[in-house]
């Protein structure tokens, strides 16, 4: 799946790795996105399984959007993402039960995680597989970033390691708030500011005739 | 499906006939009932695989010299059989016979759990017959709280209960010759007794009660049967 095949895959990738970004510009699944997230790699194997969902679901769905008729699409698409869940709930057993333990029952509840039925039913069912696999990729790819991002920053904060390897030395005093619930909400929230800042700093010199 | 009411938007499609719906629906289901038995036969050797070293991985940790673990079930009725040996009775307790690379009896391995500050707290704990007493624990899973409960598994002063805390049966060998204790920080006196952690008192006690339940349990109808357990078949 090459992104840069045209300038319209490109854009359905751009849009939902950066300007529609799931997690700091929709702020969708966030259930996700705050429980997993207290170390880099569990939110980066919760996003790539993520991903992997949306993109195989999304295929699967537009590809048989013909077929299906409006009044079960619905049910349709919750089977069939519950399908591949449940393929990415054994192959992760089979890569790692440790991270499987880490992840627990969030793997199982990406059946409900909304940017997946979203995808399905706003742009799978009307677009043709290529195009929809292409968008679907770009969101996985944007949850991803999110969760890395909010992953490694907790982990930082709260461990003083960044993906297991250690970052201050013995003398760090872990903050260890940052890998509780409530870190989860401030760490989330310190993005979203970074991200609304950066987005009217883009905005304004473009008002002003600069960029 | 039946007759339907006046609808609002006049370009809404007919209804699709029961049929078809029935039809599309049995079909993704076939599809994605393949997809499943394939994503389940595919993995399942790596899984078993993994469940298994990450077992002998827990073991050896707690019973060091051991390269070798065979499972065992105690019976309620008392005696013991190795688990390979048909269907487990009910109230059967699993433990794990660990042998050294000669093949002789290294420890013996036994799950517990009690509940702890958030979710019960399940560890292995490793039995050392010559002594009689627990040699070594490890958590098997935990929600303590990160910094705090899971202390642990990493406070050395908390980890130096264990080198050998006394889990001797008494005369009948009906039960422990004396309760494993969690007591608070800095009181321990005695072999039994477990010092809690500071500020982590509730976690240190879970620990304690886990241990002692499990023991209490185990040992009166493993002891008699150690002899049968001391080479490896």
């Amino acid at each position: 799946m090459s992104a840069v095949a045209a300038p319209g895959n490109r854009d359905e990738f751009l849009e939902g790795l950066w300007r529609q970004n799931p997690v700091f510009v929709m702020v969708l699944g966030m259930c996700p996105a705050l429980a997993v997230t207290v170390s880099a790699v569990n939110g980066l194997s919760m996003g790539l399984a993520t991903t992997f969902v949306l993109v195989a679901s999304c295929g699967l769905v537009s590809t048989m959007r013909r077929l299906v008729p409006r009044e079960v699409r619905i049910a349709t698409y919750i089977v069939i993402i519950a399908t591949f869940v449940t393929a990415v709930d054994y192959a992760i057993q089979a890569i790692s039960l440790a991270l499987y333990d880490a992840l627990g029952a969030f793997i199982q509840l990406i059946v409900v995680n909304c940017i997946i039925l979203g995808r399905a039913e706003a742009h799978a069912s009307r677009n043709p597989p290529v195009a929809a696999m292409v968008n679907a990729a770009g969101m996985g790819a944007g949850f991803t970033l999110g969760l890395l991002l909010l992953g490694a920053v907790r982990e930082i904060l709260g461990a003083g390691t960044l993906f297991g390897f250690s970052l201050f030395g013995p003398g760090f005093q872990p903050w260890v708030i940052m890998l509780l619930p409530p870190g989860g909400f401030f760490v989330l929230g310190g993005w979203l500011l970074a991200f609304a800042w950066w987005a009217r700093r883009r905005q304004r010199p473009e008002a002003a005739g600069h960029a | 499906m039946s007759a339907s009411p006046p609808d609002p938007s006049s370009t809404a499609p007919a209804p699709t006939p029961t049929r078809d719906l029935v039809l599309t629906l049995g079909l993704v289901a076939a599809i994605c009932g393949l997809v499943i038995v394939a994503a389940y036969q595919g993995t399942y050797d790596a899984v078993a695989t993994n469940r298994r070293i990450a077992l002998e991985r827990s073991v050896f940790r707690v019973i060091p010299r051991a390269t070798s673990i065979v499972e065992y079930r105690a019976l309620p009725a008392g005696g013991i059989e190795p688990a390979a040996t048909g269907e487990a009775v009910p109230g059967a307790i699993r433990f794990f016979a660990a042998y050294d690379a000669a093949g002789r009896l290294a420890g013996v391995a036994a799950e517990g759990s009690a509940k702890g500050y958030a979710d019960s707290v399940r560890i292995l704990f490793g039995y050392q017959p010559d002594c009689q007493c627990i040699t070594g624990i490890g958590v098997v899973s935990m929600r303590e709280t990160p910094g705090i409960g899971d202390k642990i598994v990493t406070d050395e002063a908390f980890l130096a209960n264990f080198r050998a805390l006394d889990a001797r049966l008494d005369a009948e060998l009906a039960g422990l010759a004396h309760a494993i204790r969690t007591v608070k920080h800095g009181t321990k006196k005695d072999a039994w007794q477990i010092d809690a952690i500071s500020g982590a008192t509730i976690t240190s006690r879970a620990v304690g009660k886990a241990i002692d339940d499990s023991a209490r349990a185990l040992l009166p109808r493993l002891v008699p049967h150690l002899e049968t357990l001391k080479e490896k078949k």
